[in-house]
């Protein structure tokens, strides 16, 4: 954190300074462990085995947050019998269908909620991708459909509680198999586990926090899941200080998923339409989750949008022009669309504020791709490796590609930087922050916003009043322009996603929105964001003129709430857990709920109230359900469906592993995403010739692929050249020297690196042998202006992903290490051939 | 290594960042720097000698010792702004006048000593001289009581035109007679008969800046946080005297007759004197931080230095007997002047580009008085 | 005059960000240090220069078989297990250098043309449009910070941000550093923070804490920007006992006056009875 987010490091360090104890749990000895209490080094791609013991000493000694679990999570909750677990089938769970690789999930369902549950089930043509095609996200923020008062038993002994079903399934994560796996001592194993547990309850509370170092594996979404069922056991959830704290990425990369950037996802979380699966507005609503909860509500949010898209003329007669959206037939994911470019069907790409001939796995590939393409739009602050491949990328260096025959249209588009122009920034803990223009862009450098307005208005310039062009003719276009430059204005857009009522006026919450179409809402996640018409992203109201929540500093979706699901930070009567621990409470005098924060819940509805039967919505959900965009309004320890593979987080080894799963007979998550691609081949399962483990990270100095970095002197001059870390006990086994070269080989490539020899990184003593692990940091490519440059480690990472999400597995593979340069040109194939014949 | 395991830091064993040193070493050049020293020590040395040779009337040798006086000020300053970053800002040396800066102290030192020396070079020039033999014609001998005078000369009856003044003293004396004839001719009157007196004034202040010419360097170098120079302060002046003294009567007794050369060579062999001993003193009391006047090039430099200049004063004696002789000794003299102020840079450098000559002696100041301190809470005598 | 202003760097909580060194070059134009690999832990930069005002050094510790527990921490438990035999590493020290700003400067004192100043906030500071780069400050300096920048020719350091100071800002480098490793203030505030700071970790069982520079009876009169440091000083490149040069100057006029006379004694002495000790004629 301290490496990627130091900013935001400098709470944890004030933290520290008020008395918490800080671990640090990392392949290598970072930064962020200089100045933690504890750190712990732990084999990448290892996780959920240290999580799942942890679960498993909470479980076995019954130290979990009793009165919470059993009112707040689906613990009670009863499973249906025909699930199988791991336990049972070797590693799978129930439900998985070996020829598409891809799980049913209708026997994970609650005991009773049959078929309701198989989102995913259906197979259409197109096999496992259509299925996949929105993953975890077929069902939206709303999670999957699952009844919303499932058999339960309170006292936990029913052997199909989820209960007892998590005791079974992890009993076998025990600190013996944490050592063995993760190779982190036993005693150092105790330390954390005492820790986190003596550090939670009524009076305190435990947060974690993670970045990719726990998303960028094959089991990346489980790793998340592994840590919130750690989190609500202990009741950290919905409460200050508590919480699993994703630090994100990119400025607003949290905003780009809020209105998102991604394929399977409409703003706020709606799932994208499929082509075969969904009809008309009702069979869509019908399909895409859960109609208990906030949820249940997702009629009101999908009309408000469309209403804000195509104005007047979405009627309820024509469905609110439901039809206009595209709508996906697939996966259409950054990996799947670059072979498809490969294999000629997908022949013009845009790439803005990307760069991934150098950030994306299989870089081979990726330049492949984009080489295969007629024309190509890349908007960017710098002249990025993406543009000029064509002209001096790698591949043309070992003859593999010829710029006379690339056939690949190139458009250069120079973007202005985040301070050439206005908006928000949506941040890591959801709060939007709104930036003023410093300085005008230079020259022909434009906002993004400027440039899709103005393409959507050339667009429409052009368009026919053919019936295929009618959604473009009727979708609202129309900004105030500001500037020479005819700059749409940003405010104007943040308002239309904020959304107006009847009377045009801003809405001030989603609470307001309507299914009729009496509304509009660009995002109803957003929705209060231009409340009163103010911009409250913009509110910059001083630490010391506000409490400690600073409810005035920007503005947090949903609603202004700082804390998520804070009602459970009261007990089941709406009273605070703890003095100490005080954030939202119910007011019996006034009959709200009140306290430091906005509540995360229907002011007004009483900690007694029960749902009458066939309530709807939130109406659904009782008065001691906090988390009010499930279902059921429980923490899901079980998640009865929404994974793509498996309702509990079980280990399994990375794709490409020097270690066999001694768990289970299953070595890999069976529901990964591989490409059996000559382009980009996997490393020979077991290959005594990749010994190593690797892993790829960040450096403060430089930011990702480097286009924001290498060009700049101040921040080359820090971390001039690419280099690998390894440890002494390596470097002297391969005769490496400090400073010098050395080469990193796996089936995709060979990349060279300067050595760094350091104690940082430390073998492993795993299932009696010895694992080495090298470390990488990724930003180096061979341009970009960069005023330094170097190999792209991307061109040695295998294109293997994560079912639910599609991340890329960049922080777990093997490879091998031999000193010196690397061999150029024809050698450098002629040596890859070599290593993958094995 | 431990704390408090460094409660005696054993010599050479440190620790240090990377190796790297923790000062910055002197970013003088060569030649530059080094010649300035020798240059301007030799200025100053010959600025007395000059003084002395007109007090008792040893015009000739004067003459020489007042050219070299001159010359080495006037190149010594050109070294010294070659030297700056922003030559063309030497002047700001003359901005202020900053006791505290050795450098600054010097630059008017050197001002002043190069107009005084080049006045007096000058008046030299355009001054008639006295013919060989005779009493002291000289104004200011002249002007002292006969028997003072004749003490001061040590002269007997006067030495008649001897063989020994050869063929390069004539040509010089030609040559310098030419000159003045020609400078005369250009002087406006009124000068040519003021100009003498002024001269030989100049020369006798200079008596005051020589000395600080050839020593105020040995200050400047000393003032930094270079070890091998700092922990020197107390030899350093003398290693620089002795070394421009010697320097001095070398460049002196290669430009004058023979005859006329005695005192220089008398100096020469003193400054070589004190310079070889100075030098051998301050390497055995520095120590470990003598090491860099005794190996790696400073140390060969400064052996050669001190080969030299001993070679160099052994014949000065007898040099008497010939020009080669003369040659031999001079040149000599002059090379290890030379050296001693290349290898005295080198040494600095060195020793300041090794942590080792920082940190250890520092650490060794450090617990000398912790035991200092312990031993005072001991009740013991604290002052030792 | 107005209140000294100084430095108080705590290197317990730096996290070797460099923001502080990238904020001192763009706030005052300082030419980046080149583009090397220098293989010292994640130190590219090297040390202070002309071209480099605030130096982030990177330690990488050594661990050694301990108690069987992780890297130390404040809390006080210290020391790594030894790892099945494999070296382990106890700690990575951080620590951003600077500019001293000595109260007994000895670049200042030496600096002949005055182009060193003492500002109004007991700065010491550069006049670039005076300094005409003799480079004796450079050597001057017992901390090794100032230096002659190729090319141009003069001497550059820190300013303590001198011109935002005047503006009434403070120095970018503290400005930006995220955990307030470099805290920015009144000297005498921050020294007594300093003290506080100090008893903490103690207390807390972190005894290799020590203050450097704060010290005003030490060989400079203490630093105006001095540090908390977790080792030895010579471990981050600082001396562990500076003293300013100019302390000795006094007793150094003494020994030159002493040589200065003895050779105007040597050159009397050079023009007594030279018939007899050297004969300038054969007889
Ligand atoms: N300075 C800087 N800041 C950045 C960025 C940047 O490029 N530069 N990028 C931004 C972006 S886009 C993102 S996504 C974030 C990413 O922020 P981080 O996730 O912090 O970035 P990484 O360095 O990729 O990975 C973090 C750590 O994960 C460790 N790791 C690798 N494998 C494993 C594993 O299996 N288990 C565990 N526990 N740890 C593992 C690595 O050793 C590394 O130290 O940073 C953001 N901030
Ligand atoms: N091996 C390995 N690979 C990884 C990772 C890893 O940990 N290991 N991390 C992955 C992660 S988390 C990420 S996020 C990716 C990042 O990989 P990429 O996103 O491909 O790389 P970036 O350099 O972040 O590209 C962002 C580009 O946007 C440009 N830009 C900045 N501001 C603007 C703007 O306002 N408008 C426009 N149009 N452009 C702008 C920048 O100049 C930059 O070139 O890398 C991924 N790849
Ligand atoms: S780059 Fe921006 S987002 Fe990242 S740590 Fe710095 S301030 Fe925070
Ligand atoms: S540290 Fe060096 S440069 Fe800074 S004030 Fe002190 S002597 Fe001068
Ligand atoms: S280099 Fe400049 S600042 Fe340094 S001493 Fe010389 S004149 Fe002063
Ligand atoms: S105070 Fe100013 S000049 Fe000095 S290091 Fe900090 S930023 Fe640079
Ligand atoms: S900015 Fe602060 S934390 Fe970052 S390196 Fe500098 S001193 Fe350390
Ligand atoms: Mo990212």
């Amino acid at each position: 954190m301290a490496e990627c987010h130091p900013v935001g490091f400098q709470w944890v360090v004030e933290a520290k300074a008020r008395g918490a104890k800080v671990f640090h749990i990392d392949p290598r000895f970072t930064r962020t462990s200089a100045i933690a209490d504890r750190y712990l080094p732990i084999r990448a791609g290892s996780d959920i085995v240290l999580l799942g013991a942890l679960i498993n000493h909470v479980l076995t000694r019954e130290l979990d947050f009793r009165e919470y679990v059993l009112a707040y999570t689906n613990a009670s909750s009863i499973i249906s019998e025909d699930f199988g677990d791991t336990e049972d089938l070797d590693g799978l769970f129930s439900g998985f269908d070996p020829e598409t690789r891809a799980y049913d999930p209708a026997s994970w369902s609650y005991e009773g909620s049959g078929e309701e549950a198989s989102g995913g089930g259906e197979h259409l043509e197109g096999g496992r991708h259509h299925s996949a095609a929105a993953g975890g996200d077929q069902y939206g923020s709303g999670g999957a459909p699952a009844s919303s008062r499932p058999p339960s038993d309170p006292t936990l002994r029913h052997p199909r509680c989820v209960y007892q079903i998590l005791r079974r399934h992890f009993a076998r994560y025990t600190p013996e198999l944490v050592e063995e796996l993760c190779g982190i001592r036993p005693e150092d194993f105790a330390e954390l586990a005492d820790a986190i547990t003596a550090n939670s309850g009524r009076e305190r509370t435990t947060a974690w926090a993670y970045a990719v170092g726990w998303t960028q594996h094959t089991v990346g979404a489980q790793y998340i899941r592994a840590a919130s069922i750690l989190q609500l056991l202990l009741g950290n959830i919905g409460r200050p200080g508590g919480g699993i704290l994703a630090l994100r990425g990119h400025a607003s990369i949290q905003g780009s998923t809020d209105i998102p950037t991604l394929f399977n996802l409409l703003p706020g979380y709606l799932p994208m339409p499929h082509a075969h699966r969904h009809g008309g507005l009702d069979d869509y609503l019908a399909n895409v989750g859960a109609d208990t909860g906030f949820w249940g509500r997702k009629r009101a949010y999908t009309v408000s949008l469309l209403k804000a898209w195509w104005g007047e003329a979405a009627t309820a007669e024509n469905d609110f022009c439901f039809g206009h959206l595209p709508r996906v037939t697939g996966d259409h994911g950054h990996f799947t669309t670059v072979m498809a470019q490969i294999d000629g069907t997908v022949k013009g790409y845009f790439v803005v504020g990307e760069n991934p001939a150098v950030g994306s796995s299989g870089g081979r590939a990726q330049r492949l791709g984009l080489a295969n393409l007629d024309w190509l739009v890349v908007r960017d602050l710098t002249l990025v490796e993406t543009a000029t491949f064509w002209k001096d990328g790698p591949d043309l260096a070992t003859g593999e590609m010829r710029t006379e025959d690339i056939a690949t249209e190139v458009f250069f588009m120079p973007a202005a930087s985040h301070v050439e122009k206005e908006g928000t920034f949506t941040n890591t803990q959801r709060l939007l922050q709104w930036r003023h223009k410093a300085v005008e862009p230079p020259g022909d450098c434009r906002s993004d916003l400027s440039f899709y307005y103005h393409l959507g208005k050339r667009i429409r310039q052009r368009i026919t009043d053919d019936e295929i062009d009618r959604p473009l003719r009727e979708l609202t276009w129309d900004y105030p322009e500001e500037g020479e430059h005819a700059e749409p204005s940003a405010d104007a857009v943040l308002r239309e996603i904020n959304g107006t009522g009847p009377d045009g006026r801003a809405l001030s919450a989603y609470t307001e929105l309507e299914p009729d179409g009496s509304t509009r809402c660009g995002c109803w996640i957003y929705c209060g964001v231009y409340a009163d018409e103010v911009n409250q992203a913009a509110r910059r109201k001083p630490r010391g003129e506000q409490d400690r929540v600073a409810p005035e500093w920007g503005w947090a979706w949903p609603a202004n709430r700082r804390i998520l699901y804070n009602r459970a930070s009261a007990d089941p009567e709406g009273r605070p857990w703890s003095e100490r621990k005080a954030y939202v409470w119910w007011d019996a005098e006034r009959g709200e709920w009140t306290g430091h924060d906005v509540p995360d819940f229907e002011r007004d509805k009483p900690p007694g109230y029960r749902p009458p039967e066939g309530a709807l919505a939130e109406a659904a959900l009782a008065g001691t359900d906090p988390f009010i965009m499930q279902p059921d309004g429980k923490g899901w320890l079980f998640a009865p469906s929404g994974l793509a593979d498996g309702p509990l987080p079980a280990h399994y080894e990375p794709h490409e592993s020097p270690v066999r799963n001694p768990l289970y007979g299953q070595q890999a998550n069976p529901g990964r995403q591989t490409y059996q691609r000559p382009e980009s081949p996997y490393n020979p399962p077991g290959s005594s010739r990749f010994p190593y483990v690797l892993t790829t990270y960040r450096l403060t100095e430089h930011h990702t692929a480097g286009g924001m970095s290498r060009p700049l002197a101040y921040l080359a001059e820090l971390q001039p050249e690419l280099f690998c870390e390894v440890s002494p006990a390596l470097a002297a086994e391969l005769g490496l020297v400090n400073g010098g070269w050395a080469t990193i080989v796996t089936s995709r490539t060979a990349i060279e690196a300067r050595v760094l020899v350091t104690g940082r990184v430390r073998p492993l003593r795993l299932q009696g042998g010895t694992v080495h692990q090298i470390g990488l940091p990724y930003h180096w490519g061979w341009g970009s202006g960069g005023l330094v440059t170097g190999d792209t480690v991307n061109d040695l990472m295998p294109l293997v992903l994560d079912p639910n999400v599609y991340i890329q597995e960049s922080k777990a593979m093997t490879c091998d290490l031999r000193p010196g340069r690397r061999p150029t040109g024809r050698a450098l194939l002629d040596l890859i051939e070599e290593y993958r014949r094995g | 290594m431990r704390r408090g395991e460094e409660a005696m830091v054993p010599q050479a064993e440190f620790r240090s960042y990377y190796g790297q040193p923790v000062i910055k070493s002197p970013i003088w050049h060569e030649p530059h720097m080094p010649v300035y020293l020798y240059l301007g020590g030799t200025s100053g040395a010959a600025s007395m000698l000059a003084a002395m040779a007109t007090l008792t009337g040893r015009d000739r040798l004067a003459l020489t010792a007042r050219l070299v006086a001159a010359g080495g000020a006037a190149g010594g300053a050109a070294f010294l702004v070659a030297e700056l970053g922003r030559p063309e800002r030497f002047l700001n040396m003359l901005r202020v006048f900053k006791p505290t800066s050795p450098m600054s102290v010097g630059s008017w030192v050197l001002a002043v000593h190069s107009g005084l020396t080049a006045l007096a070079a000058g008046s030299a020039l355009v001054t008639p001289r006295r013919p060989p033999s005779g009493p002291p014609p000289s104004r200011l001998a002249a002007a002292l009581p006969a028997r003072l005078a004749a003490v001061l000369s040590g002269t007997r009856p006067a030495p008649s035109p001897s063989r020994t003044a050869g063929a390069a003293g004539a040509a010089g004396v030609a040559g310098v007679a030419a000159l003045r004839a020609r400078l005369v001719a250009a002087l406006p009157s009124r000068a040519v008969t003021l100009l003498p007196a002024t001269g030989d004034a100049a020369g006798l202040v200079a008596v005051l800046t020589g000395p600080l010419m050839a020593t105020y360097t040995a200050v400047l170098v000393a003032d930094t946080a270079v070890p091998a120079w700092h922990e020197a302060h107390r030899e350093l002046p003398f290693l620089f005297a002795g070394s421009a003294l010697a320097g001095a009567g070398a460049a002196s007794m290669l430009a004058t007759p023979l005859r006329d050369a005695g005192p220089a060579r008398a100096a020469a062999v003193l400054g070589a004197t004190v310079e070889t001993v100075a030098g051998a003193v301050m390497e055995r009391r520095l120590g470990m931080l003598g090491e860099p006047y005794r190996q790696g090039v400073s140390g060969r430099l400064m052996r050669a230095a001190r080969v030299l200049t001993v070679a160099g004063a052994l014949l000065a004696p007898v040099a008497g007997r010939g020009r080669t002789l003369t040659a031999l000794s001079g040149l000599a003299l002059t090379g290890g002047a030379l050296c001693t102020r290349f290898g005295v840079l080198r040494a600095g450098k060195a020793s300041a580009a090794d942590p080792k000559y920082t940190v250890v002696p520092q650490r060794e100041r450090l617990e000398a008085a912790r035991q200092e301190a312990a031993r005072g809470e001991n009740g013991e005598n604290a002052e030792i | 005059m107005a209140e000294r202003m100084g430095f108080f760097t705590d290197t317990s909580i730096c996290i070797g960000c460099k923001a502080c060194e990238v904020a001192c070059k763009e706030w005052n134009h300082v030419p980046d240090d080149g583009f090397v690999f220098r293989a010292t832990s994640y130190d590219n930069t090297g040390s202070l220069g002309a071209d480099t005002w605030r130096h982030v050094a990177f330690i990488e510790q050594p661990g050694r078989a301990r108690d069987g527990r992780g890297p130390g921490g404040p809390d006080g438990s210290d020391g790594a297990a030894s790892n099945g035999g494999f070296e382990d590493i106890e700690g990575w020290l951080m620590s951003s250098d600077v500019c001293k700003h000595c109260t007994h400067a000895a670049c200042l004192d030496v600096c002949p043309t005055g182009a060193l100043f003492r500002t109004e906030f007991e700065t010491v500071v550069v006049q670039a449009d005076v300094c005409n780069g003799c480079g004796y400050c450079v050597p001057a300096c017992p901390y090794g910070v100032i230096d002659r920048r190729e090319g141009d020719g003069r001497a550059f350091k820190c300013t303590m941000c001198y011109d935002r100071q005047l503006g009434g800002l403070e120095p970018a480098c503290a400005k930006v550093c995220p955990t307030d490793s470099i805290q920015f203030g009144p000297l005498d505030e921050l020294r007594a923070r300093a003290a506080e700071r100090l008893e903490h970790l103690h207390a807390g069982g972190r005894s290799e804490a020590r203050l450097y520079g704060a010290d005003p009876g030490d060989g400079v009169g203490g630093d105006g920007a001095f540090f908390l440091l977790m080792d030895e000083p010579e471990v981050y490149g600082l001396p562990p006992d500076p003293v300013v040069t100019t302390r000795d100057l006094p007793a150094m006029w003494g020994w030159a006056a002493g040589a200065a006379l003895s050779m105007a004694g040597a050159v009397a002495i050079s023009f007594l009875g030279r018939s007899r000790s050297f004969p300038g004629r054969s007889r």
